[in-house]
């Protein structure tokens, strides 16, 4: 309890899973190898609304277990969420929709006898087109996670009437797809009446209940395994229909069912960041202090499912504004749910609202960094970061000009992401030899999260990282929040240390502690923030418009940086994944066709090694103690919110281009440039 | 990806059975066969064969074997000397690890990258005649300019066969009927109202080699690419070129366009239109208008035109530059 | 059909013909190292060495390489030592979910190898140093990282060249 001597934590302990990962050893969900497996695959929906008339099957198909699909499939429990209802109705309401399953002895007779299904499909007429001035839109009660959809104070329509300088511009940001490098998957295997599922998300706990519920199982007789996960970024943070299907194909073939999602179907049924229109409207005074901001999102859902991407809800908390509207406004289309994508509304509110501030610095000739300084009276540690940052950066020795056929320009833009906790139960165990078991149903999905929570227990038992063993990964450990929403650290160190303290309290009386943060938790301090700055120096080539990114920078406030070395990876990784959203990344939509036609990774484009020049990544460390008991904030998604604009605004600044509908490809941006040379 | 029979070609008379088709590299027939969009019933393995060489033509040029691997072609020798832009060229596409696989022949023979082709659920005049083409109205920002039809407006993805098309390339072909040559050049179809059919080569005709004629100008060749990232991403434009230019004048070049049109495109007028001229930009410009002039640019592809014309005077440019330092 | 895998030999029976070699691998010999991360040589998550050259094995038959000898990451070092490449990863915390991972290094060995036999990359001018960072990333972007992990597998990379 009186561990203030850290040793371990802020330490830059290489992660404990490293040799297995590097070696091959560490294994993923389909990588457990079963008796008599059978391998799953799903049948997709070839339109985008309609009904599902029949299933006819080739009887010829050697190998073939069953096929599935709703004229034959056990009944299941409703679930909460209406896309795990799978084969449950005939109704089709998106393309890449799962209509049927098909359970074989191998994955090639699975793959084959799937692509030769008949479908008897009735077609309708399809919706799949977001326009901002689309006749259904509509504003919703909460944008995600439960934010308000609006919010209104002072009066915006008088400030920005009023105002010696106004900005009205609207910034578009296409659909985006996680694309973790491991696609989702599962084994599912029935022993009883309990089932095992080994499955690749990013909530063990929260898998296990939404499955069992299905199934009509309390979640203790779902057993889990999510020992490694290769990536999520929101897309595995629910159960999605493989988690599903599999139990389902294993309940019917009464063998263990694999089914790894085709890298295809990661573009329809495990979610994605939903296109969105933003409006603009900013006012300031002619010394640059902002009067009035409207910032109004128009974004698209589902017809299954209501889930609005809470693009204006971060202009509510970065600078305060007397004058302050925000809104949403979504429409229903027959096109795959939007879910999680790091950073949720931050990522692609922050385009906006960055970028519109870099137009009204442009306006008033102000320094970008010092138009935000002005607007940040409360708001030290973000202020520290743009300072800290510029100075690190060279920003003011930034130097538009020209390099053979290469115009050169830079840009900056900041980062909020909110700080929070969820309720979460760890429990420690007394080997003896002061040797420790630490159990906790967390996912590390790359984060680093076994080894900080084995960090903090370390510390807070006052023993050697060696001496603590730490077991994650399993929902049949105490009950653990998601990996997500970048509160993975505060959340499970909070639980991990609570459990520590309980049992060094007890004086060695007990050899187990249990600690459950749920009456902590519902007394944070709400409203605190993760902050940061970019900073992006890039080159356009005259000669064919590519863009690339000579220099990208961030400084951050994480609180309390619990390692640095894994910190560092976080940080970077997001910062890149913004790199992506500015430059590369965008769902292609065909509207006839009713769906996205760039669904793998050759056509829809993250950055490769060569995209990715000098780039580094700094933080200020300093804790915030009144938060949780590390003083952490998370920083896994903050590096992507302000990363895009950063590096538009820089385009702007190199080429006098303002590019407002992302991606920046060089079809949008050629044809504005001036001849070379 | 539906059955198939396997067996291994032992030798080039052994002729191929309807339904029948060559494996090589295999980095695009098991990729469409994977997506059911490519269904062979028989499956017969040249790799075996002895193709796997780059040699020497008499009277100078350079035979490339069709087996031979493209990182392996990039990497001759031979050819980074006498013939820069195919080394470049190849360097260009795909990755390491492609490359690695990827033949000198089944480069020629792979298929469009277009989005529908790929999907064997959309329709497509080239994977399912008949069907129709979405393209035209849907996606075709990285289709073709030229030499499209309603039919189908795929692009050719090859950086290769770019390179190859400006050298004047021969394609060595052995069939059933014997042996023949082609031009690389004239490999390819227009699509015109067939476009399932890609190339002028009959069933059973295999790519033995790839001669390469002697070039002596073709040591100042350069192939530049426009793509959506900087590596590992098919060309979004790209030129090849070689150049000779005698007291300030283009005594001979060779161009060739790439993913503007379903096969390398050749820039024939643009060659004739600057034979005889000042080498300057303004006459480089002008030679690739010429060639540009019959372009079809669809809602979404015009960007091609200024990206190719600067791509052009680009790489002309560098290359007469070179030739004056 | 057999196959030699880490040196050792392994007959598969009833082996599929369409059964690529990254599923024998997987499905089969239970070597799950190399993964499955496009299933469409886009990505580079499943690259091995065949006779030593890095490939996408998830686009090759395993049907026609019998005669070859394939490495996988689980065969890289010996004697529970570390193979450079992997101890380079370790030591620059190059990689985070690790899905990527066993390709990324086995394509380092083999790109290490190709550089060893003055290979030019897209990034390669004459005179210039193989190993520059940009020829690393250049050579290194047929395996992509969604966590993006690039900038610490270039030291890494690096290291194990003993540069």
């Amino acid at each position: 309890m009186t561990s203030t001597s850290a040793r371990a934590v802020g330490s830059p302990l290489a992660r404990l899973e490293g040799p297995a990962k590097v070696s091959g050893a560490a294994r993923y969900a389909a990588e457990y190898p079963q008796d008599h497996l059978a391998y799953g695959w799903i049948v997709a929906s070839p339109v985008a609304r309609g009904r599902l008339d029949a299933v006819l099957t080739d009887p010829a198909e050697e190998d073939v277990l069953a096929v599935l699909w709703h004229g034959n499939a056990p009944e299941l429990e409703k679930p909460d969420d209406p896309e795990l209802a799978v084969l449950q109705s005939d109704e089709i309401r998106y393309r890449g929709q799962p209509l049927a399953l098909v359970i074989a002895t191998s994955i090639e007779a699975a793959r084959r006898a799937a692509q030769a299904v008949q479908l008897e499909i009735t077609a309708e007429d399809h919706d799949v087109e977001l326009r901002a001035d689309h006749p259904d839109r509509y504003t919703p009660e909460t944008v995600v996670p439960d934010a308000p959809a609006t919010s209104d104070t002072g009066d915006v329509d008088a400030a920005l009437a009023g105002a010696p300088v106004t900005i009205d511009v609207v910034y578009e940001t296409p659909a985006l797809h996680n694309n973790p490098m491991e696609p989702h998957a599962t084994i599912a295997r029935w022993d009883g009446q309990d089932l095992i599922l080994y499955d690749s998300n990013q909530h063990p706990s929260g898998i296990a209940e939404t499955v069992g519920a299905i199934f009509g199982l309390p979640a203790e007789r779902v057993h889990v395994v999510t020992e490694h996960v290769g990536g999520g970024f929101g897309s595995k943070g629910s159960a999605r229909p493989n988690a599903v299907l599999a139990a389902l194909g294993s309940l019917v073939t009464g063998r263990p069912v694999q089914i790894a999602l085709p890298r295809q179907a990661m573009f329809s049924m495990v979610g994605h960041r939903a296109p969105t229109v933003q409006r603009i409207r900013v006012g300031a005074t002619r010394d640059g202090i902002l009067t009035a901001i409207d910032h109004q999102t128009c974004t698209q859902s589902s017809r299954l499912f209501e889930f609005v991407e809470s693009a204006s809800v971060v202009t509510r908390e970065v600078y305060p504004v007397p004058n302050l509207r925000t809104g949403h406004q979504v429409v229903r289309l027959d096109m795959p749910t939007p879910r999680w994508m790091r950073a949720p509304g931050e990522a692609p509110g922050m385009v906006g609202l960055e970028c519109a501030l870099d137009e009204l610095a442009a306006e008033l000739g102000v320094d970008p960094v010092e138009l935000r300084v002005r607007n940040s009276p409360e708001n030290p540690r973000y202020v520290e970061c743009l300072r800290s940052g510029a100075e690190r950066f060279g920003w003011s020795e930034r130097d538009r000009r020209t390099d053979g056929e290469w115009l050169i320009g830079f840009g900056m833009a900041g980062a909020t992401y909110p700080a929070q906790a969820m309720p979460s139960t760890a429990r420690v165990r007394a080997l003896g030899n002061d040797e420790y078991e630490v159990a906790i149903a967390a996912a590390d999905l790359g984060t680093g999260a076994r080894t900080i929570l084995t960090q903090i227990a370390a510390d807070e038992l006052g023993v050697p990282v060696e001496q603590i063993h730490i077991r994650i990964g399993n929902s049949t450990l105490p009950q653990a929040s998601v990996a997500g929403g970048s509160s993975g650290s505060a959340s499970w160190g909070w639980a991990v240390t609570g459990a520590c303290r309980e049992l060094r309290a007890a004086g060695g009386s007990t050899e187990e502690a249990t600690f459950d943060t749920t009456a902590l938790v519902q007394q944070q301090k709400e409203g605190r923030h993760a902050s940061g700055a970019h900073f992006a120096e890039v080159r356009v080539s005259t000669v064919t418009g590519e863009v690339r990114v000579s220099r990208l920078f961030g400084m951050f406030d994480g609180g309390r940086i619990l390692n640095p070395r894994t910190a560092r990876s976080q940080f970077l990784g997001g910062m890149i994944m913004g790199m992506g959203m500015a430059l590369h990344e965008e769902g292609v939509l065909d509207p006839a066709q009713g769906t996205w036609v760039n669904h793998d990774l050759a056509e829809y484009h993250i950055p490769t090694h060569a995209d990715v020049e000098w780039i580094d990544a700094a933080w200020l460390d300093a804790p915030e103690s009144d938060l949780n008991p590390m003083g952490s904030k998370g920083i896994g998604e903050i590096g992507i919110v302000g990363s895009p604009a950063a590096i538009l605004n820089a385009i702007w600044h190199a080429t006098g281009v303002r590019i407002r509908s992302l991606p920046a490809r060089l079809d949008k941006l050629l044809p504005a440039l001036p001849s070379p040379r | 990806m539906k059955t198939f029979a396997y067996r291994t070609a032992t030798g080039l008379a052994d002729g191929l059975e309807p339904g029948a088709v060559f494996l090589a590299g295999g980095t695009n027939l098991v990729d469409l066969m994977k997506l059911g969009v490519a269904t062979p019933d028989v499956l017969v393995d040249v790799n075996k064969l002895p193709m796997s060489e780059v040699g020497e033509l008499p009277g100078g040029g350079v035979r490339i074997g069709s087996s031979v691997r493209n990182s392996d072609l990039a990497a001759d020798q031979r050819v980074r000397t006498a013939y820069p832009v195919l080394s470049q060229a190849l360097l260009a596409g795909a990755s390491g690890q492609l490359r690695n696989m990827a033949t000198t022949g089944g480069n020629l023979l792979q298929r469009t990258r277009c989005r529908y082709f790929m999907d064997a659920t959309m329709p497509c005049n080239k994977h399912r005649p008949g069907s129709g083409c979405p393209a035209r109205d849907g996606d075709h920002r990285n289709l073709a300019i030229l030499g499209g039809s309603p039919a189908c407006v795929a692009t050719h993805p090859s950086d290769m066969a770019v390179a190859l098309a400006a050298l004047d390339a021969v394609v060595q072909l052995d069939g059933p009927t014997g042996q023949r040559s082609v031009p690389v050049t004239e490999l390819y179809r227009l699509p015109g109202d067939t476009p399932d059919r890609d190339t002028v080569l009959e069933h059973g005709e295999l790519i033995t080699a790839v001669d390469l004629p002697a070039l002596p100008f073709a040591t100042r060749s350069a192939y530049r690419k426009a793509r959506d990232r900087a590596s590992y991403a098919f060309a979004v434009g790209s030129v090849a070129a070689a150049i000779d230019i005698q007291d300030g004048l283009v005594s001979d070049v060779r161009l060739a366009f790439g993913a503007v049109a379903p096969k390398p495109w050749r820039a024939f007028a643009a060659e004739a239109a600057l034979r005889g001229q000042p080498a300057t930009r303004e006459h480089f410009m002008a030679a690739a208008d010429v060639e540009l002039r019959d372009a079809r640019p669809l809602r979404d592809n015009a960007y091609k035109l200024p990206l190719i014309r600067n791509l052009t005077v680009s790489v002309l440019e560098g290359l007469a530059g070179e030739v004056t330092r | 059909m057999r196959l030699t895998v880490n040196g050792a030999q392994h007959h598969l029976v009833g082996l599929d013909p369409r059964t690529t070699l990254l599923d024998a691998l997987r499905e089969r010999l239970h070597l799950t190292g190399a993964k499955n991360g496009c299933d469409h040589g886009q990505c580079g998550a499943c690259t091995v060495l065949l006779d030593g050259r890095r490939v996408n094995s998830c686009l090759i038959l395993a049907i026609t390489q019998q005669d070859a000898e394939i490495t996988t990451v689980e065969g890289l070092g010996h004697k529970g030592e570390p193979h450079p490449v992997q101890q380079g990863f370790l030591d620059h915390d190059g990689f985070q979910c690790g899905y990527c991972t066993p390709g990324q290094i086995c394509s380092a060995v083999g790109m290490l190898d190709e550089v060893g036999k003055g290979w030019p990359s897209a990034a390669t001018s004459d005179g210039d140093d193989l190993l520059s960072d940009a020829e690393i990333r250049e050579r290194m972007s047929g395996n992509l990282c969604r966590c993006a992990a690039y900038p610490n597998m270039v030291p890494a990379i690096r290291q194990a060249a003993g540069r």
